[in-house]
């Protein structure tokens, strides 16, 4: 089996063999997407403290009456992917500062991914079910 | 090996810095205002949680929604979501701050410094303008 940094035949420069595999192995892709998602954050949650601010009670058919209009779906869905994107980028970088064990590092990354999509998904499915039927 | 320790320093390498000793330093703004933003970007992550609850309850029916309801306004609800408001505030000010130093601004020491005191300024307006006019 070739490794991936060997040469595999596809006339690939050496700097594109050696992309992600640096020490920084893909941490300024990390470093970028936390940022993009920082602004997006900034704009979607002052979307969603305003609209809460306004919001005329809290009863069932009150918020599921908001969330089934079509803007307010598609602001909420934008507002969970950045959201939850923006935190998983943050607890992993959190973890790999202060989990110094390599084994249970990796666990622990695992851990925190799965954590986000299973509560994104969650999050968009619920979504997605009160503005198509709601 | 039974060297005395005065020559085996004066031959080792010069002693790196140190970062510094938590015991002993100084809290300062901008140290304190800095390990806050990672407490409260780690607090409103654990509390995706009660938004997916929410949503997931709204999702289900209004009974199901009716058990939200219950939780979040009662005392622990209430604290909670008041806490979650507080530290989103606070983390989406100082994110604007650090989006700041990210493009070169704010790097004097006094403009750190000020830029901390506004940031906890719009922190507690924006907390109490939220709670002063949403429905509870
Ligand atoms: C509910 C929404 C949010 C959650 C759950 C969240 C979570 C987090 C977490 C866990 C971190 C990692 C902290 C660290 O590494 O010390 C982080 C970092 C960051 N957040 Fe957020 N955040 C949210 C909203 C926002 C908003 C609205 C902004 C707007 C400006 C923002 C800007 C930033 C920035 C700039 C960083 C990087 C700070 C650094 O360089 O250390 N975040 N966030
Ligand atoms: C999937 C379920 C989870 C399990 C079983 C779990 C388990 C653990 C354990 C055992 C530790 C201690 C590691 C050590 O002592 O070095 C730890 C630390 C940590 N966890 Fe989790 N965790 C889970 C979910 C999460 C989630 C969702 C987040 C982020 C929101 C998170 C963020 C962290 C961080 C930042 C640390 C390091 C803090 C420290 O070492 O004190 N964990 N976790």
């Amino acid at each position: 089996m070739k490794l991936k940094w060997e040469d595999d035949g596809t006339f690939k420069s050496p700097l594109s063999r050696a992309r992600g595999l640096g020490s920084a192995g893909g941490a300024v892709t990390h470093w970028w997407h936390q940022r993009l998602t920082s602004v997006a954050n900034l704009l979607l949650m002052l979307w969603l403290v305003c609209a809460a601010a306004q919001m005329p009670g809290w009863s069932y058919d009150v918020v599921a009456g908001w969330l089934a209009q079509p803007i307010n779906a598609v602001l909420m869905l934008l507002s969970v992917i950045s959201v939850f994107y923006h935190a998983a980028l943050g607890c992993q970088v959190i973890a790999e500062d202060y989990i110094h064990h390599e084994g249970l590092k990796i666990f622990k990354l695992g851990g925190i991914r799965l954590f986000f999509l299973a509560t994104g998904v969650t999050c968009v499915f619920s979504i997605l079910k009160i503005a198509f039927t709601g | 090996m039974s060297e005395p320790a005065q020559t085996q320093k004066a031959a080792g390498p010069k002693p790196r810095p140190l970062s510094p000793h938590l015991q002993v330093y100084k809290p300062q703004l901008t140290s304190v205002m800095s390990i806050t933003h990672r407490a409260t970007g780690y607090a409103l992550s654990i509390g995706l949680v009660m938004l997916t609850w929410m949503l997931l309850a709204l999702a289900s029916g209004p009974a199901a929604y009716e058990t939200f309801l219950s939780f979040a306004g009662s005392g622990v609800g209430q604290l909670l979501l008041f806490g979650w408001s507080l530290a989103l505030f606070y983390h989406l000010c100082n994110g604007v701050r650090h989006l700041l130093w990210d493009m070169g601004y704010l790097f004097k020491i006094e403009k750190a410094y000020k830029a901390g005191y506004i940031v906890l300024l719009f922190t507690v307006i924006l907390t109490a303008y939220f709670w002063w006019s949403v429905s509870v």
